[in-house]
């Protein structure tokens, strides 16, 4: 049976500015069947949660207006009353959000939260809505429900904050979900285990869902018919399988071609850079294949034994635990795991960000652990950093132009006129124009600010980079320029990377060797190809089986995921680490043994 | 303009300055106050002091604009007159606590280590009742005009400092700021060009309530007789002693009431437009 349950027809809304009303999505026709997943997809500014807010009718009223129709099981929300709309949302129609950790009211219980929309929507009694939170609870596969029922939410985990918002939006048994970004704010393991939850949940409530997000690789794992968006116009609709093995639109052939994907690497042994795609036809020329390091290259950076431990009041954080590892020039080591498992405060530790508690960093044959603060300036010449948040990570109030030459003059490596050409030269470097120096970072895209770090992070001339997550934020598309840029200075520049990243198809183009962190421990290190295509620590065949592959016809591969909690580095005071032995696979290929 | 010049491009700022309204708006009334003040004995109809019994408690009309006081003292001298030790004592406060304010503030935020003892020390000065601290401070020193400012701007010091200290706090977390330490930056050039900078909002709010704070303090502090001196009438004591008439001549306490009240609305026009002004973000391009 094919139900229709939410129809657009001519969708229009527009956004008051200053110069008068602006279109932001134009003439979106779209609709969803009851048992139907239709996901909607689309880079940042692309007018996909616009769609969302607008069928929902959350957008302010005075400053948004919607044109066409949106029929929800045949009437029309945009003609709904606000209080009629208030029985919609919430009942009919159930929504989640992107941001598990901040949608929960910390100082109630988790059954109380749940017990909530029911006591208000379904007009139970308290203790009814308890019982009826609890069932929720076991139908959205929190392990030990009974029990968790009356604790409060930051003792769950983030994957486990969005099973309870699931189960709120389940809570009147609604017709449509709308899902916006879901699990972008989640790790891979754990976005595997809530996607495979929501198709369970589906199949069982005969729900449309209606799947807003930017990565393909969801699109492929969880959409029945996809709709392109790209700049506020709907680019292409269809169904998911003929979008990914016919695209017909342009933006839709560059977006695939772009998608980093898994096992594309043949047995290259340098990183290959990403294909460059013409944006005027959407054809892809392959990327071609770096240079390999020297094997016999004295080590840029060292790190042996190196651990860092916050003290907090319950116990201590092992954040880092004895950490050993070897950088050479030109070569990108990445740094690979969930959040909280140490592969940041790893490379804070490196550049004395942080203090290590134990171990040493040795930088160009200096050791820098225990390095006072005149070595400690030489060293923040050789090596500098790249952050992941390219919004805050240059400061608003001046201009580029300012940001980029202050270290060469705070280093005194050269006089303001000279400062001054360096900086344009090393814009054009990164591929922005010399005479955008005197704009404020506000005036650029997110990816151009992460050209404008990187040129920055240049500017001192250094060894290696630290790079934490440089690419994480950024639109599909733009994060295979970026990359390639990184690359490409790499070649130019025989940098060192140490390239930090959740990201495993990223991590597969752009590395030489690939270290796997769980815990704050590394678990597996070695040659890219042997970590990938051996991969000997289950938990690294767990991180890479988890990651969605943007290819629907191998729905279901994956294996069936794990419910369960995620382990805490947090440890009793007093606790002392237990040695950890490694065995040797194949030659630099090393996998820590079974405790 | 050079590369690494100073951050803000003073010509554009100017062009945009006059063409923002609050700006302009507050500027005239600030620079017609500050005007009336500076040249008090030029523009007074009266001196401040003449007595004039037979004129006493006249409501206002063509030869007194504001009435007289119980004393048969124009009002209007008076107020213009007051204007110059009120705004002479309001701007040196605000100079001094934002000063003292920003760099404990700045110093606790930033550096871990001296947080704990900078903010038990502004928790111990914010327990007193703003007044008391300020009638110890003038008690201690000997009450003058230089006294009076300064135990005031040691008061309201704290107010700043823990606006600043929470903002640097927040500040200091941002990759931004980790870029600079990462770069080898001095730490001075740190805090005065990525901290200092990006703290300019919160501080000149905060700096213009300080102000208007700073002008009803000295008055409490001359009514209680530890002020400035009573021979010398300030918008405060003028306020102050007008209250017993309040019913039956209401203009002894309108007339400098107004006054207050358009220099601290004039500062706050000033301050929002200013801030709007300083930050890029806002700035709209002309």
């Amino acid at each position: 049976m094919t139900d229709t349950v939410l129809s657009v027809e001519n969708l229009t809304t527009s956004f008051k500015t200053a110069d008068g009303w602006r279109a932001v999505i134009r003439n979106i026709n779209l609709t969803v069947d009851a048992g139907e997943t239709v996901a909607i997809v689309g880079e940042s500014g692309s007018g996909k949660s616009v769609t969302a807010l607008s069928t929902m009718r959350l957008l302010p009223p005075g400053r948004a207006r919607c044109e066409g129709r949106i029929l929800l099981e045949g009437r029309d929300l945009l003609q709904a009353s606000e209080a009629e709309m208030r029985a919609v949302r919430g009942g009919v129609i159930g929504m989640i959000f992107q941001e598990p950790m901040t949608s929960l009211n910390p100082v109630f219980t988790i059954g109380n939260q749940i017990a909530e929309a029911l006591v208000l929507h379904r007009d139970l009694s308290w203790k009814a809505a308890e019982a009826e939170a609890l069932r929720l609870m076991e139908r959205v596969r929190i392990p030990a429900a009974k029990s968790r029922l009356h604790e409060y939410p930051h003792k769950f985990s983030g994957g486990m904050r969005q099973r309870v918002m699931i189960a709120m939006a389940l809570a009147c048994r609604p017709k449509l979900l709308i899902a916006d970004e879901p699990t972008t704010a989640l790790d891979v393991t754990v976005q595997a285990e809530i996607l495979h939850l929501l198709r369970e949940l589906q199949r069982e409530e005969n729900m449309g869902v209606l799947f807003i997000t930017h990565d393909m690789g969801v699109v492929a794992e969880v959409a029945d018919r996809t709709v392109v968006m790209f700049r506020g116009d709907m680019i292409e609709t269809g169904p998911t399988q003929e979008i990914f093995a016919a695209p017909k639109a342009i933006y839709t052939k560059a977006l695939l071609a772009s998608i980093p994907r898994l096992g594309t690497m043949g047995d290259a042994a340098a990183p290959r850079r990403f294909p460059d795609v013409d944006p005027a036809t959407g054809f892809a020329t392959d990327g071609r294949v770096t240079q390999p390091v020297s094997a016999d290259a004295k080590p840029i950076l060292t790190v042996d034994k190196l651990s860092v431990r916050f003290a907090l009041p319950q116990g201590q954080i092992h954040a880092v635990e004895d950490v050993s590892f070897d950088l050479r020039p030109g070569e990108t080591l990445s740094l690979v795991g969930e959040s909280g498992c140490g592969k940041s405060t790893t490379g804070r530790a490196i550049m004395r960000l942080v203090d290590p508690s134990a171990g040493s960093v040795v930088i160009d044959g200096q050791d820098v652990t225990k390095a006072g603060s005149g070595v400690l300036r030489a060293m923040r010449r050789t090596s500098q950093m790249i952050f992941q948040d390219p919004f805050a990570s240059l400061n608003p109030r001046i201009t580029i132009g300012s940001a980029i030459a202050e270290p060469m003059l705070a280093h005194g490596l050269l006089g303001r006129r000279e400062a001054k050409e360096r900086v344009a030269e090393l814009l054009e470097q990164v591929g922005l124009s010399g005479t955008m120096a005197g704009r404020h970072p506000h005036e650029f895209s997110g990816g151009q600010r992460q050209r404008i770090s990187i040129a920055r992070a240049l500017a001192l001339q250094p060894k290696f980079i630290v790079a934490d997550e440089a690419v994480s934020a950024l639109d599909v598309t733009v994060k295979a320029q970026v990359s390639n840029l990184l690359l490409d200075l790499q070649e130019k520049h025989r940098l060192a990377y140490l390239f930090i990243s959740h990201d495993m198809a990223v991590v597969e183009r752009v590395s030489h060797r690939v270290a796997v962190m769980f815990l704050g421990e590394i678990v597996e290190i070695g040659p890219r190809a042997a970590i990938f295509d051996n991969p000997q620590h289950a938990y690294t065949r767990r991180l890479i089986a988890a990651v969605p592959m943007p290819d629907p016809t191998r729905r279901g591969h994956q294996p069936p995921p794990l419910n369960e909690e995620i382990k805490s580095p947090l440890r009793p005071h007093g606790y002392v680490p237990p040695k950890r032995a490694y065995r040797e696979v194949s030659p630099g290929h090393f996998v820590q043994e079974a405790a | 303009m050079t590369t690494a010049s100073l951050p803000l491009p003073f010509t554009a700022s100017l062009r945009r300055l006059f063409r923002n309204r609050a700006i302009l708006f507050g500027a005239i009334i600030l620079a017609i106050v500050l005007l009336a003040a500076i040249l008090a004995p030029w523009i007074a109809p009266y001196a401040p002091n003449k007595l004039s019994i037979v004129n006493k408690l006249k409501a206002p009309s063509f030869a007194h604009v504001f009435g007289t006081d119980e004393f048969g003292r124009d009002i209007f001298s008076r107020a213009i007159f007051a204007g110059r030790i009120s705004l002479l004592v309001s701007l040196g406060v605000v100079s001094i606590s934002t000063v003292l304010g920003v760099l404990l503030g700045v110093t606790a935020g930033f550096f871990r280590k001296l947080d704990a003892p900078i903010s038990r020390l502004l928790d111990a000065m914010m327990s007193f009742p703003d007044i008391l601290l300020a009638i110890a401070l003038v008690a201690a020193l000997g009450p003058s005009l230089t006294t009076v400012i300064l135990a005031l701007g040691i008061t309201y010091a704290p107010r700043l400092a823990r606006i600043v200290r929470g903002s640097t706090l927040v500040l200091r977390e941002l990759p931004y700021i980790e870029a600079a330490v990462a770069m080898g930056l001095p730490t001075w050039q740190i805090l005065t060009r990525h901290v200092l900078l990006n703290l300019a909002s919160p501080i000149l709010v905060q700096a213009t309530f300080v102000f208007a704070s700073a002008m009803l303090a000295e008055a409490s502090l001359s009514f209680l007789g530890v002020g400035v001196s009573t021979d010398m009438p300030t918008w405060g004591t003028m306020l102050a002693s007008g209250r017993e008439y309040m019913n039956n001549a209401p203009w002894l306490m309108v007339f400098p009431g107004l006054a207050i009240v358009f220099s601290v609305l004039a500062l706050q026009l000033l301050g929002d437009g200013l801030r709007d002004l300083v930050d890029p973000r806002l700035a709209k391009e002309s």
